[in-house]
């Protein structure tokens, strides 16, 4: 394999890297931040489903960033990548809950706009769409779901310590559900742009088991976000769970399985065809942000509360995000697409 | 896996529970012996059976120790209930210095053998059995805090009740010592007693107060 592709593939990478230290917090935070789960079994727990659901099940939001624009060349994807990375870094530094999903989309609607390829604007609006979606129905996930354990745990009067070993399995379980849903769902951001163009070719094992040069992709990435898991999670895992999130185990655990539903929601091919099979409006496959999804869950069960823990600023940056973090992103994605072609004479298109 | 072999997660959890149902049925066996303990002192005086009470009530106290460094040891050891590990422990601690007062209190009848007129001995005893209810009600409310949050509440008001009668009859019973005409060193004497034993009230009820702040925590 030419170096080139390996010094570009390496922008998808940093992607997934930086994935996997962010948002594994999200499915992990609050059960490795409370010692509720060992940061080794969460991170191995983690990486494992990681990679399952992106291999498994990460092809259905990466087909909907493909119509988004097609980047056909390696060093366009290149620069979609490291334009997302930094607009999320930047943002990251600025103390806005942003996310890669929302970085990538503006880093391809930069390059369709520098190459001069169309946007398809219907799935760009739906891709928007998603995204005000996703705390919102993460929210009413956690308020059905806080119901419900809260009636659970009155009837069934269960001993703090028998409560605490279902929450610790209860919290690995949804880890590893959230994990696969991340994997799953987010996959896309990371590998996404580098499918209509891999460098890979499909290997056949005797013409039973064909492993696609996507699901390489896939893999490469998969691997990435787990190293991000292995490497810098674990900070990121304390931080959310000391600091954020001042919830209980049980609502930890309703907060993570909420926001592994939203993130399956969007990435299932499954549940979507089954959809359109009985009639009903199919689920658009969008990658969502795992960050946002978890604070419309925290909002949610605020609300249910009485509204007085919820942090309303919180929510007002999510807002700020939508809009300003794919702008950011796209502009960077324009700005490296000029370097790239300009100053280093690559084609970024073709 | 779970921060401990998964295999002995479950075990563990039921080992735990078994302790502390176990540390709470001593301190509430131990207000029972206690509640015979003062008629039998007040009738017999200090003779083989109070002695034997007051060596019962020492085992249990022994025992209620072991089993507190068991479950300190073992919630600290295999991190259990990490965001209530510190209210249970400090529960626990509180409540082996209930059953320590308990104790002190038998001492203190069998090495200073106060002396209580006939007069005296019926309100005392009712004194005793107030004492004994409020801790009775003290060990449902931990039970409640263990394992039904919603009734902590009920019990922990209970408590207070007794806690107030026990004041009431404290207060009377001092009053009547003092009023009478015994000397003034026996006075002191017999109130020092008399607001020992009141003094496990106040003890339980600050444990229940305790406990409902720590319940009002563990809402989901």
């Amino acid at each position: 394999m030419d170096i080139s592709i390996i010094i570009f593939l390496l922008g998808g990478l940093f992607l997934g890297w930086s994935l996997g230290a962010n948002d594994a917090a999200n499915v992990f935070g609050t059960a490795v931040g409370t010692k509720m789960v060992r940061f080794k079994t969460a991170a191995i727990v983690c990486s494992i489903f990681v990679i399952l659901g992106a291999i498994i099940s990460g092809a259905g939001t990466t087909e909907t960033l493909g119509k988004l624009g097609a980047i056909n060349a390696l060093p366009g994807a290149f620069a979609a990548c490291v334009a997302a990375g930094l607009s999320v870094y930047l943002m990251t530094k600025a103390g806005l809950p942003v996310s890669t999903t929302q970085a990538i989309v503006g880093a391809i609607v930069g390059w369709n706009l520098y190459t001069g390829s169309a946007t398809n604007v219907k799935v760009l609006i739906t891709i928007l769409g998603t995204w005000v979606l996703c705390p919102v129905i993460a929210g009413l996930i956690a308020m059905g779901f806080f119901t419900l354990t809260k009636s659970f745990f009155s009837k069934r009067r269960l001993h703090i310590l028998r409560l605490d070993a279902y929450t610790r399995t209860a919290l690995l379980l949804a880890g590893a559900f959230g994990a696969y849903s991340l994997g799953a769902n987010n996959i896309a951001n990371v590998m996404g742009v580098f499918v209509p163009i891999s460098p890979f070719t499909d290997i056949s094992i005797s013409n039973f088991f064909v492993f696609s040069s996507k699901e390489q992709l896939f893999l490469l990435g998969g691997i990435a976000i787990a190293v991000g898991v292995f490497t810098y999670s674990k900070r990121v895992m304390f931080t959310v769970g000391n600091d954020l999130l001042k919830m209980s185990p049980v609502a930890a655990f309703i907060v993570v399985v909420s926001h592994s539903i939203v993130l399956f929601l969007f990435a299932s091919q499954g549940i979507s065809n089954f959809l359109q099979s009985i009639n009903l409006p199919s689920i658009p496959l969008v990658p969502v942000s795992s960050s946002q999804a978890v604070v419309g869950a925290i909002i949610g069960i605020g609300l249910l509360k009485g509204g007085k823990e919820v942090k309303w600023s919180v929510a007002g940056k999510i807002t700020i995000g939508w809009f300003t973090l794919p702008i950011i992103a796209a502009l960077i994605s324009m700005f490296l697409l000029f370097i790239l072609s300009n100053i280093f004479n690559l084609s970024v298109f073709i | 896996m779970f921060g401990l072999k998964s295999s002995s997660l479950f075990s563990d959890t039921k080992k735990l529970e078994r302790e502390i149902d176990e540390f709470v049925d001593i301190l509430s066996e131990v207000g029972l012996v206690f509640k015979s303990i003062v008629p039998t002192y007040l009738n017999h005086s200090a003779n083989g059976k109070f002695d034997e009470m007051v060596e019962k009530v020492k085992d249990m106290e022994s025992k209620a120790d072991k089993i507190t460094k068991e479950v300190e040891h073992t919630l600290y050891e295999e991190t259990l209930i990490p965001d209530a590990r510190s209210d249970v422990l400090r529960l626990l601690e509180h409540m082996d210095e209930l059953i320590g007062m308990y104790q002190g209190n038998c001492y203190h009848f069998s090495i200073q053998k106060p002396n209580f007129p006939k007069e005296f001995h019926q309100d005392l005893i009712e004194l005793t059995e107030t004492v004994v209810s409020c801790v009775e009600a003290l060990c449902l409310t931990v039970r409640s805090f263990f394992r039904d949050i919603k009734t902590v509440r009920d019990n922990g008001h209970k408590v207070t009740f007794y806690e107030k009668e026990s004041d009431i009859k404290f207060s009377a019973l001092a009053r009547r010592i003092f009023d009478s005409e015994l000397p003034l060193d026996q006075k002191m004497h017999l109130r020092y007693f008399v607001e020992k034993i009141d003094r496990i009230c106040d003890q339980a009820e600050d444990i229940a107060d305790e406990i409902q702040i720590y319940a009002i925590k563990r809402t989901v």
